[in-house]
């Protein structure tokens, strides 16, 4: 599948490299190019520099022909900016929305968006961990 | 009216201060992140500032977006101010959102997605330019080297004593031959001699530099015209 990516950071460079190794036709956009120094040198999909809540630029990557967008610059508004852009004005069938802030996540998700609140998911894992091998004592930890 | 402003930068800071000082006597309250700008509201407008994100629930419900009558998003950032009006909308029901917007491509999108205003200075210094054109007349679309001949657009006014003449009819300047019109709709003719100008015509047309006047008095002239001989 075609999978368009925004945002560069750890998240995005590793998802795009995962996706890459499994054959994907990926693209990442980043609004700086530093950013692509995150991505193996064998990466073999596109990089393109540019701001992508800006339509022109997701014109330009081709977004009408992706079957699936994924936003997760560090910025939860950029993020539902262009996911919202990529579902609307591009007709994306698939689009996936990184939100921080856990209440504007579960607005945007009642607003019919496919959206991730890493802080939820993170909580919930250490939550987890914790519940699962409870602190006993002087006990050492284990896995 | 209880008036919500999210941004403090001069197009917030103004807004606000208009807002106060308009005769209805409205309720306003302006949402600020930077420290700066918040004292500085406070001193120059009063106790009119809150300090926060205007798009985190915890700012929103502490600024009563619940009972506003209209939320108006003026940072700097159109991503920031779709989210304030979307939020304002699905989560506080506010019944007016008004979103500054820098690229009015977004205008669009905006719109669909709900927001009631959008208001860019980008397109509205555009519309004023498009505004102008007419009364210009003419614009250079392409010079062309070496021939002095260049590539013009005229714009027929409403009143131009063209209207509804036939192109046979026109005394267009010598070396002047009009190439194609494109109707007020956009569709594009291919003009012969028996094509009909009409009313805010976009006229193409190859002229000499010289000759330029001559073919925007031929086209745009309302008196009867008398562009001839050149």
């Amino acid at each position: 599948m075609k999978v368009v990516i925004m945002g560069c950071g750890r998240v995005g460079a590793t998802l795009a490299t995962w996706l890459d190794n499994d054959g994907h036709d990926v693209t990442v956009i980043d609004i700086r190019p530093d950013a692509f120094k995150r991505l193996p040198a064998e990466f073999k999909g596109r990089r393109h520099a540019g701001n992508a809540i800006d339509q022109d630029v997701l014109a330009r990557v081709g977004l009408r022909q992706a079957d699936a967008f994924v936003a997760v610059t560090q910025g939860d508004n950029r993020n539902v900016m262009a996911t919202q852009m990529a579902k609307h004005l591009f007709g994306v069938r698939r689009t996936l929305c990184r939100i921080y802030d856990p209440i504007r996540e579960e607005i945007y998700r009642d607003l019919g968006l496919e959206t991730i609140s890493p802080t939820l998911v993170g909580a919930q894992l250490l939550m987890d961990l914790l519940d699962k091998q409870p602190v006993a004592g002087d006990g050492e930890t284990e896995a | 009216m209880y008036i919500i402003v999210v941004g403090a930068g001069k197009v917030g800071y103004y807004l606000a201060k208009e807002l106060l000082e308009a005769p209805e006597g409205h309720e306003v309250l302006i949402i600020e992140l930077d420290a700066a700008k918040v004292e500085r509201v406070t001193q120059e407008l009063g106790d009119i500032a809150l300090r926060g994100d205007g798009c985190e629930a915890a700012t929103m419900e502490k600024a009563g977006y619940g009972r506003a009558d209209m939320v108006i998003a003026v940072t700097g950032d159109d991503e920031d101010n779709l989210v304030v009006c979307q939020v304002a909308k699905a989560k506080f029901s506010v019944p007016r959102t008004v979103a500054r917007i820098n690229n009015p491509k977004n205008e669009t999108i905006f719109k669909q997605l709900g927001i009631d205003t959008t208001v860019s200075a980008t397109a509205a210094i555009l519309a004023q330019i498009e505004q102008e054109l007419p009364i210009h007349g003419l614009i250079q679309l392409l010079g062309l080297k070496g021939g002095g001949l260049e590539i013009v657009e005229v714009k027929v006014p409403q009143r131009a004593s063209v209207v509804g003449k036939r192109i046979s009819e026109l005394l267009l300047p010598q070396q002047s031959l009009i190439t194609l019109i494109i109707d007020s709709d956009g569709t594009p003719r291919v003009p012969s001699n028996d094509t009909v100008i009409r009313a805010e015509d976009q006229v193409i047309a190859v002229t000499r530099r010289e000759t330029e006047d001559a073919l925007r008095a031929v086209l745009t002239n309302s008196s009867s015209p008398d562009a001839t001989g050149h």
